[in-house]
C-alpha cells in the first residue's frame, strides 16, 4: 500500500480492502455475498490486529460460495502475513468455479477443492489450520433440503439449521491445530450457546465478536480458540453440569452489543 | 491444484483405508511464480510427506527433489527453491487424481480438482 494513502487510512480509520462486491463472480446456482457474508468479513476486520500477530500458516474455508469470503481474507491478510497457504472447499461445483473467478479478479491466490465439507482432507490436513472461517447452511428447513443439491446447499440446514453445522463442527475440531482459530456465523434459531457449549467440552473457548440484527434474522459471528484451562477444567470437573451453568453465565455476560450496520 | 494441495488430499472411498497418495494424471501443467518465503517452508516442511512430494514432482516433469530430505537440508537456498518450486509453483490444470486402492478417478478441471463421491462410494 501506498505510504500517504496508509497513513490517511489509519488517520481516518478507513476500512482495509476487502473483496469488491462489483468484482465477485456469480452464477444462478451460487450463493451471492449478503449480510451474513458482510458479518463475518466485518468479523475479520474487527479482530484484523489478532489476526496478524497470530501468524497463520494455513487459512481454511469451508464452503466458499462466491469466493467474497475467502478473497477478503487473503486481502486482510495481505503482504502482512506472506506465504500463507489458503486453502477452501465447496460441496457445489459451480461454487468453486465462481470462487476461482473471484480470486483471479483481485489478483488473489487460494487453493480450491470441490468436494463435501472437508472429505478429502480430513486425513492429511487434520491439526495443520491455524484459522477456519465458515458461514455454513444456518436457515432452518425441513431435512431433505439439505440434501437436494444445487444452490439449496448455501443455506439449507435442516432442524434448528443445525444439520450441517452439527457435521462441521467435529471436522473443524479435528482439523484445527493447537493454536487454532475458527470463526462461524450462526442465527439464533440455530442456539449458539449451545454450539458453544459443545465446543467448550472439546477445549474451545468463544466470543462472540459480531452480533447483528435485520429484519429477516439475528446473527452472530462467534470465534472459537483452543484453551488449555478449559482442558484442564473439563478434565478436572466432576459435575459437567454445574460447569456448564456457569459458562453460560459468563457467556451471556461477554455479548458485546454491535449495532447494526455496514459501516462499522 | 498446487502439489502441497496434492500432498493433503486422499481417497475417502467406503473401504479405502489408506487412500494416500493419489496418483496424479497429466494433461496440462502450468507453472505460475510466488515469492519465495523461507519461513513458510520451514514451517511447513515437517507437515509435507516427502516421499508423495517427490513422485508427484517426478510425474508433473520435475525430478530435481532429492530422494530423502531433512530439516538440516533448509539451510541451503539451492534446496529451498527447489521445495519452493515444486510444492507451490507447478500446478496441475487438466488431469486427474486417481486412488491408489480402488483405481476410482477424481477429474481436475481447470486447476480444481473434484473429490465428490457417489451416493454409493460414502
Amino acid at each position: 500500500m501506498h505510504r500517504s494513502l496508509h497513513a490517511f487510512r489509519s488517520a481516518y480509520k478507513m476500512p482495509y480492502r476487502t473483496a469488491q462486491i462489483r468484482l465477485v463472480s456469480s452464477h444462478p446456482e451460487v450463493y451471492e455475498p449478503c449480510d451474513d457474508s458482510f458479518a463475518l468479513v466485518d468479523a475479520l476486520l474487527a479482530d484484523r490486529t489478532n489476526l496478524l500477530e497470530h501468524q497463520p500458516s494455513i487459512c481454511m474455508e469451508i464452503g466458499c460460495g462466491s469466493g467474497y469470503i475467502i478473497t477478503s481474507l487473503v486481502l486482510i491478510l495481505g503482504q502482512e502475513v506472506p506465504g500463507v497457504y489458503y486453502i477452501a472447499t465447496d460441496i457445489n461445483p459451480h461454487a468453486v468455479k465462481v470462487t476461482q473467478e473471484t480470486l483471479n479478479a483481485h489478483g488473489v491466490l487460494a487453493e480450491l477443492v470441490c468436494m463435501d465439507i472437508a472429505s478429502g482432507l480430513e486425513k492429511r490436513l487434520a491439526g495443520k489450520v491455524d484459522v477456519m472461517v465458515v458461514n455454513p447452511p444456518y436457515v432452518p428447513t425441513p431435512e431433505d433440503e439439505v440434501s437436494r443439491g444445487g444452490i439449496a446447499t448455501a443455506w439449507a440446514g435442516g432442524e434448528n439449521g443445525r444439520s450441517v453445522i452439527d457435521r462441521i463442527l467435529p471436522v473443524a475440531e479435528r482439523l484445527l491445530s493447537d493454536r487454532g482459530w475458527l470463526y462461524m456465523v450462526t442465527l439464533t434459531a440455530n442456539d449458539p450457546k449451545e454450539i458453544c457449549l459443545l465446543m467448550r467440552k472439546k477445549g474451545y473457548a468463544s466470543r462472540i465478536i459480531v452480533q447483528r440484527s435485520t429484519e429477516e434474522e439475528s446473527l452472530q459471528i462467534i470465534k472459537f480458540w483452543c484453551d488449555s484451562d478449559i482442558q484442564d477444567l473439563n478434565e478436572a470437573t466432576s459435575s459437567p453440569r454445574k460447569a456448564a451453568a456457569s459458562f453460560v453465565g459468563s457467556l451471556v455476560s461477554q455479548f458485546p452489543r454491535i449495532p447494526f450496520g455496514k459501516s462499522q | 491444484m498446487r502439489l502441497l494441495t496434492h500432498n493433503m488430499l486422499s481417497s475417502k472411498i467406503k473401504g479405502v483405508s489408506n487412500g494416500f497418495p493419489l496418483r496424479i494424471e497429466v494433461e496440462k501443467v502450468i507453472e505460475k511464480q510466488v515469492e519465495l518465503n523461507p519461513d513458510f517452508l520451514k514451517n511447513i516442511f515437517p507437515k509435507v510427506d516427502w516421499k508423495a512430494l517427490v513422485e508427484a514432482g517426478r510425474t508433473m516433469g520435475f525430478a530435481e527433489l532429492p530422494e530423502e530430505a531433512d530439516l538440516l537440508m533448509l539451510d541451503s537456498s539451492e534446496f529451498l527453491s527447489k521445495f519452493h518450486h515444486a510444492l507451490l509453483e507447478l500446478h496441475l490444470e487438466e488431469g486427474a487424481l486417481v486412488c491408489p486402492e480402488t483405481g476410482r478417478k477424481f477429474p481436475v478441471n481447470k486447476g480444481i480438482p473434484n473429490m465428490l463421491l457417489h451416493e454409493d462410494e460414502v
